[in-house]
């Protein structure tokens, strides 16, 4: 590519075809982010104290922790989603997919951590640590 | 490459000759939370997650940096608590604002900026609410 005229350049180039995906899955997760996220901050907002066991008792019940996990991962791809617009609208050359690897691979590895803690917590809560 | 620049050609119009309005900084707002929610709020919300399955002495560690002995917030707990709870809310605020513009509404000039800065005032109040709560809603309740 470069030695073509304007338009053969530009044509060569086209479109990535996943724009609209990106853009309609950021909605989706946001309106579910926005129903999760008061929840949650509700929730703990109305917690009676923060104390490891009163935290502990509270995630470990299913009602809590299944919300949770569906909180984390709609969060999760969302701000995924996000910051990779914000590498793509300030990062032209190559650094921009060294972030991009970093993103999935910091998205990925914080999201299991999570999730794996949310389910440690509400499958051993009854348990001796 | 596709991002040579030819420079002989003039940049679109740009940060550096944009006028600062509500409109424009509601929008740089929601990025900039956005961004910090998910960097410092991930990370801080994954520590907590890992601290609490891993057993009663990691959630003391995680507490000790943002609280004193008698248990309320140091410090570093009222700026890392207030400056998310602000983040989340006003990232909240925009990203509602944001909905109705990606449905083409709102873009007359005086309704897109009241609604600008009603993302603030929403933020602000919202932030205040959650910590009154917290601080005083409790010891009373």
């Amino acid at each position: 590519m470069g030695n073509g005229t304007s338009i053969g350049k530009v044509r060569g180039l086209g479109s990535a075809k996943e724009g609209a995906h990106h853009w309609w899955h950021q909605r989706l997760t946001g309106g579910a982010n926005l129903i999760l996220t008061l929840w949650f901050v509700l929730s703990i907002a109305l917690l009676p104290a923060y104390d490891f066991e009163t935290v502990r008792h509270w995630l470990a019940q299913t009602q809590v922790a299944v919300p949770l996990i569906l909180l984390v991962i709609a969060t999760f791809y969302h701000f995924r989603l996000g910051l990779q617009v914000v590498i793509e609208d300030y990062i032209h050359d190559e650094v921009h997919i060294v972030l991009m690897v970093l993103l999935n691979f910091f998205t990925l590895t914080t999201g299991t951590l999570a999730i794996f803690s949310i389910l440690k917590i509400a499958f051993t809560a009854g348990a001796a640590l | 490459m596709a991002n040579v620049r030819n420079t002989a050609r003039p940049l679109s119009p740009h940060m550096s000759i944009w006028k600062w309005g509500p409109s424009m900084a509601a929008s740089i707002t929601h990025r900039v939370t956005g961004s910090g929610l998910a960097t410092v709020g991930t990370i801080l919300f994954v520590w907590w997650l890992v601290a609490l399955a891993s057993g009663p002495a990691a959630y003391a560690c995680f507490l000790d940096l943002f609280t004193v002995k008698s248990g309320a917030l140091n410090i570093v707990g009222y700026v890392f608590g207030i400056g998310l709870t602000y983040s989340f809310f006003q990232h909240l605020s925009t990203g509602v604002r944001h909905f109705f513009l990606d449905q083409g509404a709102n873009f007359e000039l005086k309704a897109n900026k009241t609604t600008a800065l009603l993302t603030y005032v929403a933020a602000i109040l919202l932030t205040i609410a959650f910590w009154g709560f917290i601080i005083w809603g409790k010891t009373n309740g």
